[in-house]
């Protein structure tokens, strides 16, 4: 699938904002002020950009509205419910820890269960897709989840947090990149299959339908070269989890360290996101011969 | 709204015969031109005189080489457009209630004035089916020429989709699917219609007849006998004497 900045810079800042709100909500951090208002304002801000980002490859933004209305069906939909429901929710805490108004802080609690409902909600835009076999199985809203809890552990300053969201993290990595790689050829779909020419023998690409790429192929037929595959992975495992865990053990517990663990957290998120998306591969591309393993 | 009706009335979609199929295009492009003027946007093209031309198609016509165990390798043209499912997965994912699955005949179609262009029932669709038009940024499908089949100003033998009214050899069809006895589930049952992709369970309305089984060409001529000249009479004598002279 095309690796498009929208829908990384979507999924990546939106699911560190929950996170942060998440730890803000539950009450781990209990800033007041300004102080407060700086912590709800990035937690607000990466989520609401976030979001805002995942508008900019819409044909018609200015209809956005109406995706609130098939929650019944659709997770796009609930993902637009869940996620503004739990920005309101919040939002009460936020007030009153920033304005000191010491009102009750249990809605957080439950705003902070809604922070994981949303990223659950985004995940499952993707792994509902059935014709993404990479995608199609528990290993999306695992990883989703766990870079939730890891980047919101992160920016709220929590060191255990932080280091069980790194473990977590890179078992739901790995075994999304373990169980990925192999999940087009287990689908067991060929050109033959799909064409359901295998009855007569063995089906080759003789021409292309059309000569120059069209919306299918620069959608959905993304080809990502294995050397950069091989160099990524790496990054992604050690940017997202293992060197922000090292920082936050080995240095002392202040907020330049969990800045610069962020930073890097963040940095590693938007690489392993790129491969999510990059290394996607939608069966339609049978039809075109650019599945063959 | 985005859920699937669990009946219609009717299925009506498209047999198309692999067996009769030419790849001469001629599908592609009335479909392209019935589509330039009737429902919804018009199907744009991006650069079409250029060197990288581009443009939003709901039908495409690819070719296939196959190579059976025995014989020569067969070239197998293959028109790929909407399926019209049962269970389409590009209606359910649609979060604006644009996409939507018709309970009197089955068509699937795209609500253009709801469309946000997220592209989603594009993902979703295993069979490319969908193509974001990059002109108007709504999604763009194959609507069975819901224009073309209901419309009473057109003469009857036009009231099918372009399509089908096109197509020179014959390789495409169009009825009705709950009719057992409509000339395509006829076909269907005779020639073993079968769907692409079942294991994914979209339960595809549309159906392909696989290509039939060449005949085995034969070793020796049917004119053989007819070399083998046995000379009577006259001729036979002559025959014999002059071989006995030689």
């Amino acid at each position: 699938m095309n690796p498009a900045p929208s829908v990384i810079l979507f999924t990546v800042l939106s699911g560190m904002g929950f996170g942060l709100l998440a730890f803000l909500g539950a009450g781990f951090v209990q800033p007041a002020g300004w102080l407060a208002f700086a912590h709800w304002g990035l937690g607000y801000g990466l989520a609401v950009g976030g979001l805002t980002a995942s508008t900019f490859h819409l044909g018609n933004p200015q209809r956005a509205l109406r995706a609130f209305t098939q929650w019944k069906t659709s997770w796009l939909s609930r993902e637009a419910w869940a996620a503004v429901l739990t920005l309101l929710l919040l939002a009460p805490v936020a007030l009153s820890d920033w304005l000191g108004l010491g009102w009750p802080r249990q809605i957080g609690l439950v705003g902070a269960v809604a922070c994981f409902g949303t990223v659950f909600t985004t995940s499952m835009i993707y792994a509902q897709i059935a014709a993404v076999p990479r995608w199609n199985n528990w290993t999306v809203p695992a990883m989703f989840l766990s870079f939730e809890l890891t980047g919101g552990a992160l920016l709220s300053g929590q060191t255990l947090p932080a280091l069980i969201g790194c473990a977590a993290l890179i078992g739901a990595l790995y075994a999304h990149k373990t169980k990925g790689d192999v999940a087009f050829a287990k689908r067991g779909q060929t050109l033959g299959k799909a064409t359901g020419l295998d009855i007569v023998g063995a089906a080759s690409v003789f021409e292309q339908p059309h000569t120059s790429p069209n919306y299918l192929m620069r959608e959905m037929i993304y080809v990502v070269a294995r050397k950069h595959v091989l160099r990524l992975w790496p990054i992604a495992f050690g940017a997202a989890a293992i060197v922000p865990a090292v920082l936050v053990t080995v240095l002392p517990s202040h907020p330049l360290t969990f800045a610069l663990a962020g930073v890097i957290h963040l940095s590693g998120a938007a690489a392993s996101r790129w491969l999510f998306f990059a290394q996607a591969e939608h069966v339609v591309g049978l039809y075109y011969g650019q599945r063959q393993l | 709204m985005t859920q699937l009706p669990t009946h219609t009335d009717k299925k009506l979609g498209l047999v198309i015969d692999l067996d009769t199929c030419v790849g001469c295009q001629a599908c592609v492009t009335a479909c392209k031109g019935w589509n330039d003027q009737g429902y919804g946007a018009a199907l744009s093209d991006q650069n079409p005189y250029g060197s990288d031309p581009s443009g939003t198609f709901l039908n495409r016509v690819h070719s296939y080489q196959v190579q059976p165990d025995v014989g020569a390798a067969q070239i197998v043209n293959f028109p790929r457009s909407c399926l019209h499912c049962e269970d389409a997965p590009c209606v359910t994912v649609c979060p604006t209630g644009a996409s939507y699955k018709r309970t009197e005949d089955g068509i699937v179609l795209v609500n253009e004035d709801a469309c946000i262009g997220c592209g989603l029932c594009a993902w979703a669709c295993p069979y490319g089916a969908r193509e974001l038009d990059q002109a108007v940024g709504v999604m763009k499908k194959c609507t069975l020429c819901v224009d073309r089949i209901y419309n009473e100003n057109l003469p009857e033998e036009d009231r099918e989709p372009a399509c089908v009214r096109t197509c020179p050899t014959g390789a495409r069809h169009f009825g009705d699917f709950a009719d057992p006895e409509s000339h395509v589930s006829k076909l269907v049952a005779e020639r073993g219609g079968y769907d692409l992709m079942p294991d994914l369970k979209t339960k595809p309305t549309n159906k392909y007849l696989a290509p039939r089984k060449k005949d085995v060409p034969q070793e020796t001529s049917l004119l053989a006998p007819l070399l083998d000249i046995q000379t009577t009479g006259f001729a036979g004598w002559l025959d014999k004497v002059l071989g006995k002279l030689g």
